[in-house]
């Protein structure tokens, strides 16, 4: 194709996103919007994979039954999500396996919230209140993106998703509204997640490299900022009625802007977990590597049982 | 307690799901595929809710406060009385998978029995069950296929599972004194009964796995009478962890 | 390394009888058996099937977007197929 074609299937294309038509995969697409959905899209599916163990950390030791079905289903549905969005990656010409490579050499990079630790119970309302909080905040509008694969993996997510976390804020609620020791203990957990959940919509606007492009694409609707923004201010009310209290002395409600003012985020704090050097970096990624090891044997063995139940079903025909 | 046979007979069922939906638990999120390990956690899942079932039946029959939580995470471990089948680790995916098969090959055989308990509330936890472990053994006898008759690799490791979980099975066809109570009753299951078809339904799935039982005739057993293996203190440190360290609060 | 990977599958559920078969996405299984007891655990969680298909991705034959023009774009003057083409007077209301 000479390079005017190009350009010429280019603005088409991008019409066709303007008028609010779906890509599908087998459309003609700019290399560039293939690639940063691969990225986009596996980061995400990487993210609930690895997101899946901090979690998993407290299945054996859920308080009790109830807490226990509804953590192993959470946790469950994780495995769903990520499977839902490998798919959705899948369409674009790149294999499960190859994204598995990304992720377990280092290439490719998951929601850094998941290298933090999860040492009390009260983490499981935390994360599921606070972190699954503000991945609802980033996940609906990608309801709507353009490519019609992701969008549609989306829906499903975020149906699913909705009742993350209410689980979360329910722990809270029980301990909150619990014994000292318990409500201690989900302050604790709040003045733990707090930030890195702030962080976890991503750097600032002034040093977010991708947005423009990404808004175009409708792979993001709204600025960093203004998810931040938009969840503190929706979560805020929430841990006041709970009688929790946000770890930022700088946090004040702003008449004017009709929103709340905060204090500064340790980004510094950010990119060194970005880089690989959080608390549970090293941990995440050796359950990862060695979980997909460990079943090398079964996948195998499965392939193999396959081929042979299909030679003996086609010696059968003859 | 007044019917105290009772109350143990419904332990005697619901502590192996309890143990097994706890070892298949600790799997989540370390399958050997993303599809596998969603199709083990349903099983925990499908576990769980049988022994809260249970656990609440029980209870209401203790008559006094005890909750379903009480009982799963309150108890010492001689007075837990699981099969020491379902305690034993996920050692891989092929312990893992041959202990699910031979569990689930009673389980199944059990519940079909249990359904025609003249206790209303058993019959009908086991008439919901039967559908839930129907599965279950539909897909661990298609894995026991899949790995035995796979690569020489797969059929080595599945055979030593066999070899090493076998011993574990004869208990399941022991009977403990409330058994016997509630069989009279015409509540409870002659397990005794069961072994001969177990052991048709065992043997001709694990014949077209290219897998065998091993010869030996020497068995375990213990965990009927609360004695267990060394597995077990582990098992129970970790499930009883939030209610021995915080007693008597509410989650 | 492995040397073979499970193949794709596509997943296609009834969610109610009289409903027909509609994609829920797709997974990866060894074999056909698998890739159905997958479905079952992937896509019907929460009750959303009482039937599953499963079709292998490789066996699907899809239409190539690049011929849409020829494929679809003839359909779209034939006005005569549709029931609105056709005039009627305003007496007969319902046909």
């Amino acid at each position: 194709m000479s390079e005017e074609q190009i350009k010429n299937l280019e603005a088409q294309f991008e019409a066709r996103i303007a008028r609010d038509e779906k890509i599908e995969a087998k459309d003609w697409m700019p290399e560039k919007y293939r690639k940063t959905h691969i990225r986009q899209m596996s980061q995400h599916a990487h993210s609930e994979i690895v997101g899946m163990l901090p979690e998993g950390n407290w299945i054996t030791r859920a308080p009790s039954l109830r807490r226990k079905v509804a953590l192993l289903a959470k946790v469950q549905d994780e495995a769903g999500h990520g499977l839902y969005l490998y798919s959705a990656c899948e369409t674009l010409g790149i294999s499960r396996d190859e994204l598995y490579e990304q992720l377990h050499s280092g290439k490719a990079k998951y929601s850094s919230i998941f290298n933090y630790p999860t040492v009390t119970w009260a983490d499981m309302g935390a994360i599921g209140w606070l972190v699954d909080g503000a991945a609802i905040i980033n996940q609906v509008p990608l309801c709507n993106t353009s490519y019609g694969p992701y969008a549609r993996a989306m829906v499903r997510v975020c149906k699913e998703e909705s009742f993350h976390q209410r689980q979360g804020y329910e722990i809270m609620i029980k301990l909150a509204n619990g014994t000292p020791e318990q409500k201690e203990m989900a302050q604790d957990a709040l003045n733990r997640w707090w930030w890195p959940s702030l962080m976890m919509l991503g750097p600032t606007d002034a040093e977010s490299i991708h947005t423009e492009q990404s808004m175009k694409w409708k792979l993001k609707r709204k600025s960093n900022d203004d998810l931040r923004q938009q969840f503190i201010d929706q979560t805020v009310p929430q841990a006041d009625l709970i009688g929790l209290t946000i770890p930022d002395p700088d946090l004040k409600w702003n008449e004017e802007k009709g929103s709340y003012d905060f204090g500064d985020i340790d980004w510094d704090e950010f990119w060194q977990v970005v880089k690989g050097h959080g608390p549970c970096n090293k941990e995440r990624m050796n359950a990862r590597v060695g979980a997909w090891e460990r079943g090398e044997w079964v996948r195998d063995a499965a392939m193999a049982h396959a081929e042979k139940q299909q030679q003996r079903k086609e010696k059968q025909a003859v | 307690m007044k019917n105290e046979n009772l109350y143990n007979y419904i332990l005697g069922i619901a502590d192996n799901s309890l143990i097994l939906g706890q070892r298949l638990g600790e799997l989540t999120g370390h399958g050997p595929s993303l599809e596998t390990d969603i199709a083990c956690t349903n099983i925990s899942l499908d576990l769980f809710g049988q022994v809260r079932s249970y656990y609440q039946y029980a209870a209401k029959i203790a008559g006094d406060n005890r909750t379903e939580d009480d009982i799963a995470m309150l108890r010492k471990e001689r007075e837990y009385v699981n099969v020491l089948l379902v305690e034993q680790p996920n050692t891989d995916f092929a312990y893992t998978m041959t202990r699910q098969f031979l569990f689930d090959v009673y389980h199944l055989l059990y519940l079909q029995e249990l359904q025609k308990s003249t206790d209303l509330t058993l019959s009908a936890i086991a008439a919901k069950s039967m559908k839930e472990v129907s599965y279950h053994q539909r897909f661990s006898s298609d894995w026991m296929k899949r790995l035995g008759d796979g690569t020489k690799e797969s059929n080595q490791k599945m055979q030593n599972a066999i070899d090493d979980l076998w011993r574990y099975t004869d208990e399941l066809f022991h009977q403990t004194e409330a058994d016997i109570a509630m069989v009279k009753e015409g509540i409870g299951v002659d397990v005794t009964a069961l072994k001969e078809k177990y052991h048709q339904i065992v043997t001709s799935i694990l014949e077209e796995s290219t897998l065998t039982i091993p010869e030996s005739k020497y068995f375990q057993k213990g965990g009927k009478l609360g004695i267990h293996t060394e597995h077990m203190g582990y098992i129970l440190t970790e499930l009883q962890y939030m209610q021995r360290t915080y007693p008597n609060m509410e989650w | 390394m492995s040397t073979k990977n499970w193949p794709l599958w596509e997943v296609f559920v009834r969610s109610k009888n009289g409903l027909e078969h509609r994609h829920f996405g797709s997974l990866h299984a060894a074999d056909a058996d698998m890739a159905l007891e997958n479905a079952r655990d992937v896509y019907t969680r929460r009750n959303e099937g009482v039937s599953i298909w499963v079709v292998e991705s490789k066996n699907i034959t899809a239409s190539n977007p690049q011929h849409n023009g020829e494929m679809f774009e003839p359909a779209q003057d034939k006005v005569y197929r549709h029931p609105t083409f056709y005039e009627l007077p305003d007496e007969v209301k319902y046909m």
